[in-house]
């Protein structure tokens, strides 16, 4: 597996704004540091470089192995030697998001001020502050225009944001399973994420670095969170109502989807911060890539080709929401194409349908990379 | 290459931009990049075909027509082209007149219900007609809409839709003579 891949890989870090860097929120910030990962070379031209924007709970390592890792990046299926991301053709970037957990800074992050975390101090950030940060990181490498700016659920609505913020700095864009902004049910759901955090006493107002951390209300955020990105007919096919051989009876988590659901919010807890979690689910509840105008409008001037795919059981971002994405490019004129995969594993999808993502995005990336 | 392509390809004038509609593996759409330096999007309801649309590099949109065209605004393309897709849209007026509002001009390739072997196995041997042209038995064709290329005629005379040009052909060639009775296949280029 891994000589097949890249192989071992390292997160690097890269600080800027040593002053601060202004936010859409019009707070100051900074210094601003970013972790992130790259695969493959840059070219002479610094023309191949396509820029991987990870989702709600992902990080800097999308590909590869780090020292010590069982399991290669989150996108590794895709990164990599012959993948959809070629890394013999193109410069793979992935960063951690601003307000994350995992090297960037965010809530859990020194505040210089005080020399303590963050927490609540922290202020709000948005997708194109995420994406303003994501920019400064590539023009660090020389690259003026990216090849390619491509991701799954809130990835794509970095991808978004950048088709928007920056037209003539992508010469083609990859949303994925996204929306231009959460309908009331996407951010129900995140809402109910945020308060079994906050309902957890050991949260205390966002005050728990160095204490017993809100492990339970993560946990719980988390577990709804796995069964929105599941469908009906992939928990039946993945769990059925099949039972632990070593059922205990009564209230016990005994149904597999039980185990499932533990074992997932368990092992989320160990790697991320709730703040984190608030701070970022609140960035996509208020993203709107229209800006009270239709999309359409906000796209006028976007040079980029566009590619969409949305998967026909994703309920979570049902398929309609990337149709509004490819209806504002036909309106606007901007040369896109659109795939619906017909897969059954809901949300989830952008990062289980290896073979169809690859044969679209590998024939997608190969005409940009040779159009003008 | 196909005949109703090579046809198609004849019709349209170079540089020009086109959608078109049901275009399959983008057989088509690709013979008018390359040869007519045409700006092409295609919009397809089969996943499959999706695939070796992107493969050849084209714009394609995954969609059905009925839905696919009235999110265009009036003028956007110089050509839709709408080859063999036609007898199969639920609501053929409908999808028409939007193609004749999108489009500058609308290339309509049609089968024709009235070739004279579909007549001789309806009139003499009282069955439904299946030919190359029409291969589909009635319990599986896709087809929901059964007409002449003289229904379309009638069609455009009624619609005020000016018939540019119409070239007529059989499997293998050109028809001219009686092409209602002999031709399988008509090509319209049509504007409004």
């Amino acid at each position: 597996m891994a000589e097949k891949g890249i192989g071992k890989v390292e997160t690097h870090c890269y600080t800027f704004g040593t002053q601060t860097i202004s936010l859409e929120s019009k707070e100051k910030l900074g210094p601003v540091t970013l972790a992130y990962e790259t695969y493959g070379a840059l070219d002479a031209q610094k023309s191949n470089a396509v820029l991987i924007l990870h989702a709600l709970s992902g990080d800097a390592h999308a590909a590869g192995f780090l020292e010590g890792d069982k399991k290669p990046g989150w996108w590794d299926d895709l990164i990599g030697p012959g993948k959809a991301f070629d890394t013999e053709k193109y410069f793979v970037i992935c960063s951690n998001v601003l307000g994350g957990c995992r090297g960037s800074t965010g809530p859990a992050s020194i505040n210089p001020k005080n020399n303590k975390p963050y927490g609540l101090d922290f202020p709000l950030i948005s997708i194109n502050d995420m994406v303003r940060c994501q920019r400064t990181l590539v023009e660090s490498f020389g690259i003026e225009r990216l090849l390619c700016v491509v991701g799954g659920s809130m990835g794509g609505m970095q991808a978004l944001a950048w088709m928007i913020e920056f037209p003539d700095k992508i010469k083609s864009a990859i949303p994925i399973a996204t929306a231009m902004r959460h309908t009331p049910q996407q951010i129900a759901f995140n809402e109910v994420g945020r308060q079994a955090i906050m309902a957890d006493p050991n949260w205390a107002g966002g005050n728990y670095y160095g204490k017993v951390t809100p492990s339970k209300g993560l946990s719980l955020a988390r577990m709804i969170g796995h069964i929105t990105y599941m469908s009906d007919s992939s928990m039946a096919e993945k769990f059925g109502r099949q039972k632990k051989t070593d059922a205990k009876g009564g209230f016990s988590a005994d149904f597999e989807v039980e185990g499932y659901l533990h074992y997932r919010g368990d092992n989320f807890v160990k790697r991320f911060d709730a703040n984190a979690y608030l701070y970022i689910t609140k960035a996509m509840d208020n993203f709107d890539a229209t800006r009270g105008r239709s999309l359409s409008e906000v796209f006028k001037g976007l040079r980029a080709q566009v590619l969409v795919i949305a998967f026909r059981s994703d309920w979570l971002y049902p398929t309609y929401q990337s149709k509004e994405i490819v209806k504002a490019c036909k309106l606007c004129g901007v040369p896109a194409s659109f795939c619906e995969i017909d897969s059954t594993y809901g949300h989830d999808a952008f990062l289980l349908e290896v073979d169809e993502e690859t044969r679209l995005i590998s024939h997608f990336l190969k005409k940009v990379a040779s159009s003008l | 290459m196909r005949l109703d392509h090579q046809i198609i390809k004849e019709l349209i004038a170079s540089r020009s931009s086109v959608l078109d509609l049901g275009c399959g593996d983008g057989e088509l759409l690709s013979l008018l990049i390359k040869e007519k330096q045409a700006q092409g999007q295609g919009i397809e309801i089969d996943e499959q075909e999706i695939y070796k649309c992107v493969e050849k590099g084209l714009n394609i949109i995954h969609g059905d027509i009925d839905s696919g065209l009235h999110e265009y605004r009036d003028k956007s393309f110089d050509y839709i082209i709408l080859n063999q897709s036609l007898q199969q849209v639920k609501n053929f007026d409908e999808v028409f007149t939007d193609a004749l509002r999108v489009g500058k001009h609308v290339v309509a390739g049609l089968p024709n219900f009235a070739y004279y072997q579909a007549r001789i196995q309806l009139a003499i041997r009282g069955k439904a007609p299946v030919t190359k042209s029409l291969p589909y038995s009635w319990y599986n064709s896709p087809n929901v809409h059964f007409f002449s290329l003289n229904d379309f005629k009638d069609y455009c005379r009624e619609k005020h839709i000016i018939i540019e040009s119409n070239v007529c052909l059989d499997s293998r060639r050109r028809i001219s003579f009686l092409p209602n009775l002999f031709a399988q296949v008509g090509i319209f280029l049509v504007h409004k």
